[in-house]
């Protein structure tokens, strides 16, 4: 279908919020490759956004050396076509307690990430890794209507 | 017009009057939010009655950005300031959104209204 279907893009950067730019970057043009309007590519960007913002405060406590294997690929299937993003760390779980639904416009501090995760992708799905650590899938529908990725 | 440290995504605050002209510069992520909430919440001692935060140039800020203009805005509304958000591109007006707290916000088109 498109150069990300046949060989997905693959990153392996640290914890460091260096990298973090390099990511979202990515991911960016990834939307780009895959056709999504810079409305669906913003909700993408920000989504990689806080879900490595978490790996970073909550899996690996802070440390910049921990690993974080990204992957992007497009994906086709009965669901629809769209982009996958897949990142995998080797930090502490994810604690269930924490992907509650919150009320994101309440003035309180933290804890909008997962609610933005959800609110832009249409999969959002935390599985513990073999060997431990996270795996984190998430995946965006291109709008229907839309002719799919380009070749 | 004070400079604060070069790490700090707030790269100045002009004062006029009462009112105190934030302009933050770069992406606002995890790795630079405890220098900007701290760089926000020192604009108050100054006691402004208004705060304008100048967003033009940041192309990306997550929640934690977020949280720190939430942390202002509390604070500001309980010693009687008023927080405006100005220029915002794509990427930070879509988090506004996806959040709701661009209802939350007074948010302005240019930094020029807002100081209006």
């Amino acid at each position: 279908m498109t150069a990300l279907t046949d060989r997905p893009v693959r990153l392996q950067v640290a914890s460091t919020p260096a990298h973090l730019a390099v990511v979202r970057a990515a991911a960016e043009a990834a939307c780009r490759l895959v056709g999504f309007d810079a409305r669906c590519t913003t909700e993408v960007v920000l989504s990689v956004g806080e879900a490595l913002a978490n790996i970073v405060r909550h899996a690996y406590g802070g440390a910049g050396d921990g690993p974080i294997e990204i992957e992007l690929s497009t994906v086709e299937g009965p669901a629809g076509d769209g982009l996958r993003v897949r990142l995998r760390d080797c930090g502490r779980g994810v604690e269930p307690r924490r992907l509650r639904r919150r009320d994101p416009s309440a003035l309180r501090a933290g804890g909008r990430g997962v609610h933005i995760m959800r609110q832009c992708m249409d999969v959002v799905d935390y599985q513990q890794a073999e060997g431990g650590g996270t795996v984190l899938t998430m995946f965006k529908r291109l709008p229907t209507g839309r002719e799919g990725p380009r070749p | 017009m004070k400079r604060t440290p070069d790490e700090s995504p707030v790269r100045a605050v002009r004062w006029t009057g009462r009112q105190a002209v934030v302009e933050v510069h770069g992406d606002v992520d995890v790795g630079l939010s405890a220098q900007f909430q701290q760089a926000l919440l020192d604009v108050l001692n100054g006691r402004p009655q208004r705060v304008v935060v100048d967003l033009a140039a940041v192309p990306y800020m997550d929640s934690s950005g977020v949280a720190s203009l939430v942390k202002l805005l509390s604070r500001a509304r309980r010693q009687g300031a008023e927080v405006r958000l100005a220029a915002l591109t794509d990427h930070v007006r879509g988090i506004f959104e996806i959040t709701r707290l661009e209802t939350v916000f007074d948010i302005r088109t240019t930094v020029e209204e807002a100081m209006r």
